[in-house]
C-alpha cells in the first residue's frame, strides 16, 4: 500500500515534467471552438504541363476543371482528352495504358477502371505547404 | 337632340370602349408574356424545377464571381417579340406533356433528356447561338484576356465557322447520355 502511494505521489509530482504540448499544425484551438475558416485556394487556371516529380507519377492537371463533370452519361475531361478528341483540342492524349483493364485485358476503349481521372490526377492552386518538403525528383527526371 | 347626332354620339362611344378594351387586352397580353417568361413561372413545374433548375442552381450561369445571373428566358426566350409569340404557341405541347406525365419522375426525365437536348441544340445552333450572343458578343469577346487554351480555341472555332453551342454543351445543365455523340468520352463497361 504504501508502495502505491509512493508511485502515485510521485507521479503526480512528475506528470507536469512529462505534459509536452502536443502542436497541430491547425493551431491550437479548443475543441468546442470555432475553428479558422480554411484559406481559400485558387486553382491554377491555365499554366503548362507541369513536369512528373517520380517516376509513376500521375500528372498533374495545369488548368482549372471547374464544373467539369465525371458520370455515366459523359466524361468531360476526355471531350478534349480522348483519342478522338485530343488533336482538336491539342491537348495531351490518354496513355495507352489506360485501355488496359484489371486483367490487362487491352479493350476497345478506356479502362472503366481508368474512368474516373480525378482519382489520380488532380489540379494544383496556390497553397504554401504547411510544412517545409525537401523532395527532389530523381536524376533520371531532373 | 337629331337623330344624326345620336347615331355620330353612338359611333364615339363605340370606338372609345373599343379602344379602351383594346388597351386592356394588350396590357394583359404583355402582362402574360412577361410574366410566363419570368423564372417564376419555369419552374413552376416540378419537372423544371426539380431537373433542369436544380442543376443549373451549380452552374456558373446562376453564381459566378460578379452575380450577374443569366435565367431560364435568357438562353431559352428570343428577344424579337413575334419568335415570343411563337415559342409561346409551341409551348402549348408542354403543358399536354406535363399533363400526360411524360417527364414526371426523375427517371423517365433522363430517358427523354438526349432528345429534349438534342432539340434545344438544334434550335440554338439554327439561330448561330443567337440567346448566348445577346450577352456574349464575339466582337467585343477580348481573346487576350483570356487563357491561353480558351483563346487557342476560340480562334479556331472562328475560323471553322462553329457556333458556340458546338463546343459548349451541358453547361448549364448536366448533359445527357452521351454514347451516340462522342463515344470516346463515355463509360463503357461492355466493350
Amino acid at each position: 500500500m504504501k508502495k502505491v502511494l509512493l508511485i502515485l505521489a510521485l507521479s503526480c509530482i512528475a506528470m507536469p515534467l512529462h505534459a509536452e504540448e502536443v502542436k497541430s499544425l491547425r493551431g491550437t484551438r479548443d475543441l468546442d471552438a470555432c475553428s479558422e475558416p480554411p484559406q481559400i485556394n485558387r486553382l491554377i487556371a491555365d499554366d503548362r504541363p507541369i513536369p512528373r516529380d517520380f517516376v509513376q507519377q500521375p500528372p498533374l492537371i495545369p488548368h482549372k476543371k471547374e464544373g467539369y463533370r465525371i458520370d455515366k452519361n459523359y466524361n468531360k475531361c476526355l471531350s478534349c482528352h480522348s483519342w478522338a478528341n485530343y488533336k482538336q483540342a491539342k491537348a495531351t492524349k490518354v496513355p495507352p495504358t489506360h485501355f488496359q483493364d484489371r486483367e490487362m485485358k487491352e479493350r476497345a476503349n478506356l479502362s472503366p477502371s481508368r474512368y474516373f481521372c480525378t482519382q489520380c490526377h488532380v489540379p494544383q492552386t496556390d497553397v504554401r505547404p504547411l510544412v517545409d518538403n525537401e523532395f527532389e525528383p530523381v536524376k533520371a527526371l531532373r | 337632340m337629331s337623330n344624326r347626332n345620336k347615331a355620330s354620339g353612338f359611333k364615339w362611344a363605340t370606338f372609345l370602349l373599343g379602344g379602351i378594351v383594346g388597351i386592356v387586352l394588350l396590357a394583359v397580353f404583355l402582362g402574360e408574356l412577361h410574366y410566363s417568361a419570368s423564372e417564376k413561372f419555369c419552374i413552376s413545374c416540378h419537372e423544371m424545377e426539380d431537373n433542369v433548375y436544380m442543376e443549373y442552381k451549380d452552374t456558373a450561369h446562376y453564381m459566378n464571381k460578379s452575380g450577374v445571373r443569366a435565367t431560364c428566358t435568357d438562353c431559352h426566350l428570343s428577344n424579337n417579340l413575334v419568335e415570343k409569340v411563337g415559342r409561346k404557341v409551341k409551348a402549348v405541347n408542354e403543358v399536354i406533356q406535363h399533363f400526360s406525365g411524360t417527364i414526371d419522375t426523375r427517371e423517365k426525365f433522363i430517358d427523354h433528356r438526349l432528345k429534349l437536348a438534342e432539340r434545344v441544340w438544334a434550335e440554338m445552333k439554327a439561330t448561330d447561338s443567337r440567346e448566348c450572343r445577346s450577352c456574349h458578343t464575339e466582337e467585343n469577346m477580348d481573346y487576350t484576356k483570356q487563357s491561353s487554351r480558351a483563346m487557342a480555341q476560340h480562334l479556331q472555332g472562328e475560323a471553322e465557322n462553329k457556333t458556340c453551342i458546338d463546343c459548349h454543351k451541358g453547361l448549364a445543365h448536366r448533359l445527357p447520355d452521351m454514347h451516340t455523340i462522342d463515344p470516346s468520352a463515355v463509360i463503357s463497361v461492355t466493350e
